[in-house]
């Protein structure tokens, strides 16, 4: 096993070694820093250009109601200065003219002159408070029709916010407060972590197998050690450049939050709370985020996190990390080692990765029904096991299933690891021969 | 003594024979020749030797004794199909392979500094392979076979890709690591190499081994009693003068000193040859045709050819 410890070292340190994996371990969590800080930090520097507009209203309905803000002001305007203005709106005082006609209320439009485009802001300032008095106006025509007294007040007592709480009863009968969202945000991302991850350093396996094959380095090295060692090293070393990468992304990543929470300050985190309430639940937009509600979101979400059985998933992430990495880079390798070609690599490694992508299809509805029996057979099936059981562990899943779960794929780990093995040492020394499945299953059957 | 036996070796993949019940023995301190056209089952062999592949059947001896996974690291090998990793450097790249042999660390950088000044490629150590060309990459790679010191050195075509000066530069090698004790299998088809450093070969063809011996008595064996033959003179009707015996395949006549091959019917000894042909002209020079490795290797091959086919 020393020359297996060689070989690991190799793989792994001329891989660490190379340009390309140092600018993508250091650029990619610099870029998800960017993409996440970025629009929050953009959407604080608002719009900070001062506008007046003006506004012509017939109706009288608006007029005085429609309040100007720091920098967008309403300025009302008679009758002959709009006459002249919609004829030739050249005007250094108005950014826009604003007419409300007089059959507003039948018809809901209104109409904004410029002579530029006027901004999605400027406009849906506008529309929204328009909205606003001429649906308050109706709907006060309405109820002084029916004469009861205090309806409007009685109708808007009568709006409310549903909010149902999850709870989920502990093994000893407590109750714990859970969140669905959150269970699925983690499935999720663990779930695409594993996918991302068995897939890119699988392939890594097989191209280092076949750049070993085409420059026909192997012959030298397998007469020096066993192939399977040279494939054991190859696989583990690989596997650790996987592990460094993602444990520098999460340094990195922790180190990033951390500056720029700093750098930024309280304003960003604010709004980046803000944009996240704005996200899980559309009507709570409005909200401000220090008001107390806001801050008590965020404590309890925190708990929920806590609630959750955080070292199961680590450790159950770790497992499927690692487990389904093995299963694949092991056929991965075998790919390699059988093939000449980069075309004849991509046909062969389609049915391979079937399972793979299969499980990233049904991630979706993993995450909808997690006890289901797509979810529960995808995750027993060691070859979608590694991503659909990540999914599912958030949610919770009885012990023994995790546990059969995981044997099945570690027993199928030494199986295939037996198969690849066989079909590499074979296929590393075979040149010039255009190999099919039923070719390959002829070598599981030949000695040494 | 035998540093490497193999007896009655045989390997089958899916139905097709690649060795039948082959036997070499290769003795210390000696160039082995390992001959044959291509496909004849030399490359399996080799790999078993190697222990890369392990045989259906048979023995195989190193120093007398079974073999063991750890002669593997007694023994180089240069593959005909060889490679390096193109992206890595000639010096860590040279390091690794000999670590991989069981070296230390230190021992094989001792080992690969003599090597590199000897060959003066110092200056390679920090290039990547694929800046080097073929022929730099063949040098790295031979270095890299020997660098271990093994006790049994296998190359396969060693010369292919080298220039001429560069392949002297390499047989004198060989022949320096033979005199210092290395035994060494050759497999070329190379003939006139093979006659150069060789001092016993073994003919394989069609996974059969068919000829087996030193070179030279091999060579003896093969002989046609052929005699190139200058003479000076004047001898109307030759053949009728020289009698039945003699079988006169070229005469060149037209020039002082002529020329003929002529072959030896029946003959018990040279000296019987010149004493009959002192009677008819002057002897200028005087030649037994000993055939070539190269007329050696046609001649066996089509004959087993033949054979197998009836």
């Amino acid at each position: 096993m020393n020359k297996s410890f060689l070989i690991l070292k190799r793989e792994y340190l001329t891989r660490v070694k190379k340009k390309s994996f140092i600018i993508m371990t250091l650029l990619v969590p610099i870029m998800m820093a960017a993409l996440t800080i970025l629009p929050t930090y953009l959407a604080m520097m608002d719009d900070k250009e001062e506008r007046t507009i003006a506004v012509f209203d017939p109706t009288g309905l608006i007029l005085n109601r429609l309040e100007s803000n720091e920098f967008t002001k309403f300025h009302y305007i008679p009758e002959q200065e709009f006459q002249g203005l919609s004829k030739n709106f050249s005007s250094d005082k108005y950014y826009a003219l604003l007419h409300i006609p007089a059959n507003i209320l039948t018809t809901n439009k209104a109409e904004m002159i410029s002579d530029k485009q006027v901004t999605f802001d400027i406009k849906n300032l506008v529309t929204r408070r328009i909205e606003n008095i001429i649906e308050g106006e109706k709907r006060k025509q309405v109820i002084d029709e029916t004469g009861v007294p205090d309806l409007e007040k009685r109708l808007s007592a009568t709006k409310t916010d549903i909010t149902v709480e999850t709870i989920k009863l502990g093994d000893k009968g407590e109750a714990v407060k859970s969140s669905t969202e959150i269970a699925m945000a983690i499935g999720y991302a663990a779930g695409f972590l594993i996918y991302m991850f068995v897939f890119i350093y699988g392939t890594m396996v097989m191209r280092g197998v076949m750049e070993e094959k085409s420059s026909r380095i192997v012959e030298v090295i397998i007469s020096s050690v066993k192939p399977f060692q040279l494939l054991f090293g190859k696989i583990v070393g690989i596997g650790l450049v996987g592990l460094t990468q993602i444990a520098i992304w999460i340094v990195l990543g922790i180190a990033i939050v951390t500056g720029l929470t700093a750098f930024v300050g309280q304003e960003a985190t604010e709004a980046a709370t803000q944009a996240q309430n704005i996200m899980a639940n559309p009507a709570m937009g409005q909200m401000a985020a220090n008001t107390p509600e806001a801050q008590n979101k965020v404590i309890e979400i925190i708990g929920m996190i806590g609630n959750l059985n955080i070292p199961l998933i680590i450790f159950a992430l770790f497992f499927y990390f690692i487990g389904g990495f093995i299963l694949y880079a092991s056929l991965m390798g075998a790919i390699g080692s059988a093939v000449d070609s980069d075309e004849d690599a991509q046909q062969m490694m389609l049915p391979v990765t079937m399972p793979l992508i299969f499980s990233i299809i049904i991630l979706f509805a993993v995450a909808k029904n997690p006890e289901g029996p797509l979810a529960f057979w995808a995750s027993m099936i060691p070859l979608t096991s590694p991503v659909t059981m990540m999914v599912r562990i958030p949610f919770g899943v009885p012990v023994w299933e995790i546990i059969l779960s995981m044997v099945l794929l570690i027993a199928t780990i030494f199986g295939t690891i037996w198969v690849a093995g066989k079909i590499y040492r074979t296929g590393i020394l075979m040149y010039g021969k255009k190999v099919n499945l039923k070719e390959i299953v002829k070598w599981l059957f030949y000695k040494n | 003594m035998d540093i490497f036996q193999a007896n009655d070796i045989v390997k089958e993949y899916a139905g097709h024979v690649a060795l039948s019940s082959v036997s070499i023995s290769v003795k210390e301190a000696s160039i082995f020749g390992l001959l044959g056209p291509n496909g004849a089952g030399k490359t399996t062999l080799i790999r078993i030797i190697n222990q890369i592949t392990a045989p259906d059947s048979g023995e195989l001896f190193f120093e007398g004794r079974p073999v063991k996974a750890n002669d593997i690291y007694q023994i180089g090998y240069l593959p005909e199909e060889r490679g390096l990793y193109k992206k890595m450097k000639v010096g860590e790249q040279a390091l690794y392979l000999a670590q991989l042999k069981g070296m230390t660390k230190n021992d094989a950088l001792k080992s690969l500094k003599y090597w590199f000044e000897k060959f003066e490629i110092q200056a390679w150590w920090g290039k990547k392979v694929e800046e080097l060309s073929k022929g730099m990459a063949q040098k790295v790679q031979f270095i890299t076979t020997v660098i271990h010191q093994p006790k049994l050195l296998i190359f396969d075509e060693p010369f292919s890709g080298f220039d001429p000066i560069n392949t002297n530069l390499l047989k004198n090698e060989i022949l320096e690591l033979k005199k210092k004790g290395t035994t060494i299998i050759f497999s070329t088809h190379n003939m006139s190499s093979v006659e150069e450093i060789c001092d016993h070969i073994a003919l394989i063809n069609q996974s059969k081994k068919v000829l087996d011996g030193q070179i030279d008595q091999v060579r003896e064996k093969f002989k046609t009693n052929t005699f190139e033959i200058v003479y000076r003179g004047e001898v109307p009707n030759l053949q009728y003068h020289l009698g039945s015996n003699f079988n006169i395949l070229e005469h060149d006549g037209s020039s002082l000193l002529k020329q003929m091959k002529v072959q030896f019917l029946n003959g018990q000894s040279n000296n019987e040859l010149l004493r009959i042909l002192m009677n008819q002209f002057e002897i200028v020079s005087f030649k037994e045709l000993i055939p070539s490795m190269n007329d050696v290797f046609i001649h066996v091959v089509e004959q087993n050819n033949r054979e197998i086919k009836k």
